[in-house]
Order: C-alpha cells, then sequence, then structure tokens
C-alpha cells in the first residue's frame, strides 16, 4: 500500500486557503453531537416524566392482540348446561349473531346424550356429556370431570389449559377457548370476517346465500306487502342493527360536507381579507397589520377551542363543526392567500395600470391569473387535511364519524365497527388525496400527476 | 415550409378567440353553478342534522359569553396560579387551590401550567420520535436514493396509511393497553407524526442536487456513506425545519387528542366549557393561546435561521 505524502509547506498552503474547513468554529464542530445530546437528555427527561418504564411494565398487551383480531373477527359463545336429568342444553347469549333459532352444524349431538362442539373441525373440539368433558387440542385430549363440586382435570393439565379453584380454561389461541365450569362450558368459537354485515338476524334475508337473495329481489313473491322485496332489501341493509350502515354513511357524509362547508366559507371570507392584508395590494401599514395579527388570532385559537364554543353555542352535530373549521380556516387561508399575493410579480399590474384602467380591473386582469391556481391549490390542500381533521373534531361533540368512531371504541367491544369506520375513513381519505392531487398538478401546470405521485 | 398561406384573418382570429372565451365562460359558469348548489345543499344538510339549528339559535349564539364572563376578572388569574379564591363555596368552579401541585415544600406548579407542560411534552416527544423514524423511511422512498424498488413501495404504503389513520383511533387502542394517559397520545402523534414527516422529507431528498452522490458512487461508496455524506448535509437543514413546523402542528394535535382522553390541557379545557366554568375557561384559554402563539412565534425564528426566509407551506 503506498501513501501519497503532502510535503508540510503544501499542507500549510491548503489550510490557509480554506480555513473554513481546517479551523472550523466551536458551533460547527460539536454543534450535531450536541443537538444530539441534548435530544438524548430530553428523552430522559421525558421517560421520568411521563413515567414510561412502569407504564410499560403494567402495559396488557394481550389486550392489544385481541382487540386487533377483534376488528376482522367475531365470535359466537354458546354454552352448553348440563341439566338435572342429565341431558345438555345449548344456550346463546341475546342478541347472538347466529339470529333466534340457532342451530350451527359445528354443535353436533353424540350417541351418549352429550353435545360435541367442533372449534376447528376435530383436531380441536370440547365434547360435553354429564359426566366428562373432553377436551381436544394439540393432538392432546384431557378430560375433565364434571361429577364433582368443581371441575376436576384427569391427569396432568397441558400448557393450553388453566386450572382454578372452580373453573378450567382452556384456549385454543385464535379459534377460540372453553371455559367449563361442573354445570356449565361455555364455549368461545372465533370466526374470521364481519357477521351480518348485509343483514342483520331480523332481516327476513338473514342467512340466505347471496343467489336466493337475488332471485327473491328480482324475481320472488312479496315478502311485506307494503314494499317491493327490493327496497325491502335496501331498508334492511341501511337499518342493519348490528352495523348501522345508514348511520355510518350519514355521520361519514356530515364529515365531508364539514370539510367542505367550512373550507369553502373561510376561502370565500379569506379572499378579499387578503387583499386588504397583502402590503403590495393595500398601501395601508395599520390594515394589513390589523387582519394579519386577526389571522394569526384566528388560526392560534385552535379548531378545537372554536367547536368546543360552538357546540355549546349550536348543540352538537356538523354545523358547530363546520363553524369551528370555517373559523380557523379563515385565519390558514387569510395567512396563506396574503403571502401568496405578496409574492406576484408586478409587471402585469404595471402593464394593466398603463393602459388607464380602473383598480378592479388592474386586480382583475393583472392580480387574479397570477393568484388563482394558487389559490385554489391551496384551498383545495386545506380541504383535503380538513376531512382529516374533522374526524377528530368530531369526537368532541361537533358532528361527523369521529363521535360515532370515538362511542364505539369506548365500550371497548365493538371493534369490528371501529374497524369498518376506520376502513370508510381511509378510503374516504385516499380519495381526495388523490382527487385534490390531480387538480392541483393540472393547475400548477406541472404534469407530475403523471409520474404516479 | 412557409405558412403565410396558411395564416388566417384577424376577423377569423377574432372569432376563434371569442368562442375560446365564451367556452371557458360557459365551464367557469356550470362549475360556479354546481359549487353554489353543492354549497346550499350542504347547509342545508348540516342545519337539518344538527341538534340546534343555525337561525334558531343565531340569536343566542352570544348567550355564552355570558358565563364565560367571570364575575371577578381576577378569578381568571387566580384560576392560572391556583390562587385561593373568596368565591370558593365547595364545588368544582371555584377550587382553583385544590389543582396545585407540589415539588419540595411550599413550592408549586399550578395545575394548569402543569398540564400544559404535558401537552407540549406530548408534542415535543412524537416529533422527536417522529422525525427520527422518518428520516430513514424517506431515504427508502425517495426515488434516487430507494434501495430497491419493492421495498420503496412498501415504505410508501406504510407511510400513506399512517398519515391518513384517524389518531383518535391509536390513541383509543393505546389507551386500552397502556391504561388512560398521555402515553397513548404519544404514540397516536407519533404514528402520524411519522406518515406526515416522511412525505415531506422524501420530496426533499428527491429535489436534492445528485452531484454529490455521484461523486461519492465513484469512488465507491455504500449507499451509508452515500446517504450520509451525499444527501443529508443538503436535506438536513430543511429537515430541520420541517420538523419545526410540525411542532407547532403537533402542539394543537396533542390538545386536541387530550381532549378525546389523552390527558393534558385538552381534557380540562373540554371538562371546564362543558361545565361552563368561566374563570376557569378564559385562564385555560388564555394559556393555551400563549403557548400556542410562543411556540409558532419560536419555531418561525429558528427556521429562519436554519433556512433563511423560505416560504414554508403551512402542511398539516
Amino acid at each position: 500500500m503506498t501513501f501519497t505524502m503532502i510535503h508540510q509547506s503544501r499542507r500549510h498552503e491548503i489550510e490557509e486557503r480554506y480555513p473554513e474547513y481546517f479551523k472550523r468554529s466551536f458551533r460547527q464542530r460539536f454543534g450535531f453531537a450536541m443537538v444530539v445530546a441534548g435530544t438524548l437528555l430530553y428523552g430522559l427527561y421525558a421517560l421520568w416524566f411521563f413515567d414510561l418504564p412502569r407504564l410499560v411494565a403494567e402495559a396488557q398487551w394481550q389486550r392489544f392482540g385481541i382487540y386487533l383480531s377483534q376488528w376482522v373477527s367475531y365470535d359466537v359463545q354458546p354454552e352448553l348446561r348440563v341439566k338435572d336429568d342429565g341431558s345438555i342444553e345449548t344456550r346463546y347469549p341475546r342478541f347472538s349473531v347466529l339470529g333466534d333459532d340457532p342451530h350451527p352444524d359445528w354443535i353436533v349431538d353424540t350417541a351418549d346424550g352429550g353435545k360435541t362442539v367442533l372449534i376447528d373441525g376435530t383436531s380441536r373440539s370440547v365434547a360435553v356429556n354429564h359426566k366428562q368433558a373432553v377436551v381436544t387440542a394439540q393432538g392432546q385430549s384431557v378430560t375433565v370431570d364434571l361429577s364433582g363440586e368443581n371441575p376436576r382435570v384427569i391427569g396432568q393439565a397441558p400448557a393450553w389449559m388453566t386450572v382454578y379453584d372452580d373453573n378450567v380454561l382452556a384456549s385454543f389461541g385464535f379459534a377460540g377457548d372453553a371455559s367449563i365450569s361442573s354445570d356449565r362450558v361455555r364455549v368461545r368459537k372465533r370466526f374470521l370476517g364481519w357477521a351480518n354485515f348485509v343483514f342483520d338476524t331480523h332481516s327476513p334475508f338473514f342467512n340466505k346465500p347471496a343467489g336466493e337473495v337475488i332471485s327473491l329481489i328480482t324475481s320472488g313473491p312479496r315478502i311485506d306487502p307494503e314494499q317491493s322485496n327490493l327496497s325491502l332489501a335496501f331498508d334492511n341493509i341501511w337499518f342493519n342493527n348490528a352495523w348501522q350502515h345508514g348511520d355510518v354513511w350519514t355521520k361519514l357524509f356530515q364529515t365531508i360536507v364539514m370539510a367542505f362547508l367550512g373550507t369553502l366559507l373561510g376561502a370565500l371570507a379569506a379572499f378579499p381579507l387578503a387583499f386588504l392584508a397583502a402590503r403590495n395590494i393595500t398601501r395601508n401599514r395599520l390594515v394589513n397589520q390589523v387582519l394579519k395579527r386577526m389571522f394569526d388570532f384566528l388560526r392560534s385559537v385552535d379548531m378545537l377551542i372554536w367547536a368546543l364554543f360552538l357546540t355549546r353555542a349550536f348543540g352538537p352535530g356538523p354545523l358547530a363543526g363546520s363553524g369551528a373549521i370555517f373559523l380557523t380556516e379563515t385565519g390558514t387561508l387569510g395567512k396563506l392567500y396574503s403571502e401568496g399575493l405578496e409574492n406576484i410579480d408586478d409587471k402585469p399590474r404595471e402593464g394593466i395600470k398603463s393602459t388607464g384602467a380602473s383598480t378592479a380591473l388592474v386586480h382583475r386582469y393583472g392580480v387574479m391569473p397570477q393568484i388563482v391556481p394558487v389559490m385554489v391549490s391551496q384551498t383545495l390542500y386545506q380541504w383535503e387535511s380538513n376531512v382529516r381533521g374533522a374526524t377528530i373534531i368530531g369526537a368532541v361533540g361537533a358532528g361527523g364519524i369521529g363521535l360515532k368512531l370515538w362511542e364505539a371504541m369506548r365500550t371497548n367491544s365493538n371493534w369490528a365497527n371501529v374497524g369498518y369506520m376506520v376502513l370508510l375513513i381511509l378510503m374516504v381519505v385516499f380519495l381526495f388525496d388523490a382527487a385534490s392531487n390531480a387538480v392541483r398538478h393540472r393547475l400548477m401546470g406541472t404534469n407530475k400527476a403523471a409520474m404516479g405521485h | 415550409m412557409t405558412t403565410t398561406d396558411m395564416q388566417p384573418t384577424g376577423r377569423e382570429i377574432g372569432a376563434t378567440w371569442e368562442r375560446m372565451v365564451a367556452k371557458r365562460r360557459l365551464y367557469t359558469l356550470i362549475g360556479l353553478a354546481i359549487l353554489l348548489f353543492a354549497f346550499v345543499s350542504s347547509v342545508r344538510f348540516a342545519d337539518e342534522s344538527n341538534a340546534g339549528h343555525f337561525f334558531e339559535r343565531l340569536p343566542h349564539l352570544f348567550d355564552f359569553l355570558s358565563w364565560l364572563i367571570p364575575k371577578e376578572w381576577t378569578d381568571v388569574w387566580r384560576a392560572l396560579f391556583d390562587i385561593a379564591s373568596p368565591n370558593d363555596k365547595g364545588g368544582e368552579e371555584y377550587n382553583f387551590a385544590k389543582g396545585r401541585v407540589y415539588f419540595w415544600g411550599d413550592f408549586y406548579v399550578p395545575e394548569y401550567f402543569e398540564l400544559m407542560i404535558t401537552t407540549i411534552n406530548i408534542a415535543i416527544v412524537s416529533t422527536i420520535v417522529g422525525f427520527v423514524f422518518a428520516v430513514p423511511l424517506s431515504f427508502l422512498v425517495a426515488r434516487n436514493f430507494s434501495p430497491s424498488t419493492p421495498l420503496r413501495l412498501v415504505a410508501k404504503r406504510i407511510m400513506e396509511v399512517l398519515r391518513a389513520f384517524p389518531e383518535i383511533v391509536i390513541a383509543g387502542l393505546f389507551t386500552a393497553v397502556l391504561s388512560i394517559g398521555p402515553v397513548a397520545a404519544i404514540i397516536a402523534v407519533s404514528l402520524h407524526t411519522i406518515g406526515a414527516l416522511g412525505k415531506l422529507f422524501y420530496e426533499v431528498v428527491e429535489n436534492a442536487d445528485m452531484k454529490a452522490d455521484d461523486g461519492l458512487r465513484a469512488v465507491g461508496a455504500n449507499w451509508f456513506e452515500r446517504v450520509r455524506f451525499a444527501a443529508l448535509p443538503q436535506v438536513m437543514p430543511n429537515f430541520a425545519s420541517y420538523a419545526l413546523l410540525r411542532l407547532e402542528i403537533n402542539v394543537r394535535a396533542s390538545t386536541i387528542i387530550g381532549a378525546v382522553g389523552g390527558g393534558g390541557i385538552g381534557e380540562e379545557l373540554k371538562l371546564s366549557i362543558s361545565r361552563g366554568f368561566g374563570a376557569k375557561t378564559v385562564a385555560l384559554v388564555l394559556l393555551l393561546f400563549v403557548t400556542i402563539v410562543a411556540v409558532d412565534q419560536f419555531s418561525a425564528w429558528l427556521r429562519r435561521k436554519l433556512v433563511g426566509e423560505h416560504a414554508f407551506l403551512l402542511q398539516h
């Protein structure tokens, strides 16, 4: 290996020629390291401030998995009761997703008068008769004796079984679980998918295959003499009890309307005010400053505070949300518009002025052509981002899907509905994102949209 | 080729121009008509589905100002600094002194300041977390630095979902896991920040000057060296500036998340407004307003130092 040696004098010469690279200031040399060190120190402080180690230790991470799996699955919980005469009775909780008269094919009668619940074919099952429950999972069969006061596991209990005094819990993972007491066995069987998404259990179309439903709608006799089958089916879907499609879609539409109204009104209010606030259009420092501070005020008070106040004034609903977005947006768009106006090229204005045109005409032909694409683009961007913001504002009572989402989460039992609404929101946001991007790129005269942005 | 024989006469040019303008005016009018229709029907829809109707409630619009105005203005200062009020007759409206957070001896931090600090800490921590994750993600997504196309597309989709995912759902999910408190809010705001900053960052990276990268490639630098020495020095000021802009937005976002159960000052404000506590509400709004303005001014000052007089679009 060879090194190229630089002569001492040559080195000095280079050092003197580029002092900014060889004699760097303290800030240049250690500035970045100090920012990193400061961030790390702040991180330690935040760990202490939020008590993070304790929170993480006490967190119930298993809930995370449970709730997330509930987004895309549902369960049925039959209860097998051992009656006094030795027979087994199957009961379902109220509002079971199977409807009022369930006879699922995964609960089979056995020869000894007992019943077997097939949780995952025959490889995972619970067989119950009046004397014992046989739980099969992972290639093992474990017998639980039910004849005594408390259930008793015969032999060694496997790892997937938890034995309590009066209760034995068998877990089958995602597929479900079984809780065994001496007089009843409660089984939970979990299915992937959303139960009764189209028709709920009260609908006459419930539990019918798609082909039959279609033939009923198109050519079947009227189920309800008052209306056609098509409108009945639509009615049943729209007022589906479990999923509340009608309500969810109306609320989603409310959110979009809130964002639309708020942004449009904000733009209408901000447009004339921006002309007064721009220092190159209105040559009055006082008016400029007053309006600019007003924009700052409207923006800084924040959408949340406006929403809380207006909810009190107008009652909960989209009116309050629209008002909150309108007030914030007047500030934001006013600021953006006036900054845009201050950055325009003055030459077209001078040209129009030199022809002796009136002020209105100067603005119309000298200013507007330059500023309108910018304004429309910014307004579209704000609308799109307000659709997202309106969701959150809704949760404090300002209407729209936010409140519904929040209520569904509050109960901690309806995560599938949360998943449904999140899916709808994501779809709407992506749709708006794509649409506003396309329009903005067209307006700004770039072909970036075609590049797959 | 000469085109003189194909040139239209002045009259024809005028006619074509008029047709063009008429067409454009027609489109503008149709557009405006659609907008007007959408506007009117939206107003009606919003009004109908609201609990109270606009014209019904309009005369009462300023009623709420009457509860907002405290009996004594000094109560606002007392509420702000947790000084016992002579109006305190039990109940929660005037129990200012109860909220004191004692540190040692008689030294206490007023409750609202403590809550404001919590909210600001939520915003700072989420901005830092978002920044730390968004930087590597942006280099995976940027066309000019992405190591592989499938990875790029996957990372881009992840960023888009993170950006669009409703924050309250993440907050709600983690509230169930971590118990109610600010940490759920941190996670929710952080995840959104990763998506939002990642998008801004990768656009900055894509616009970077690639000459330095060419030089590094020529001497056989690997991906990390290229990112470190070719890209980062160029993009870091912009990154930092966008992160500061995000900090401003996150202060607001963490207030809102607080109002729906994430702790901090938002929750207190919501409670205070819904119960109609005038002095407390005024104190909270004042504190929040001053803080937001201070954070905005500080960040604007720092950004000017970092990137000069750049006009940044406000981005959510």
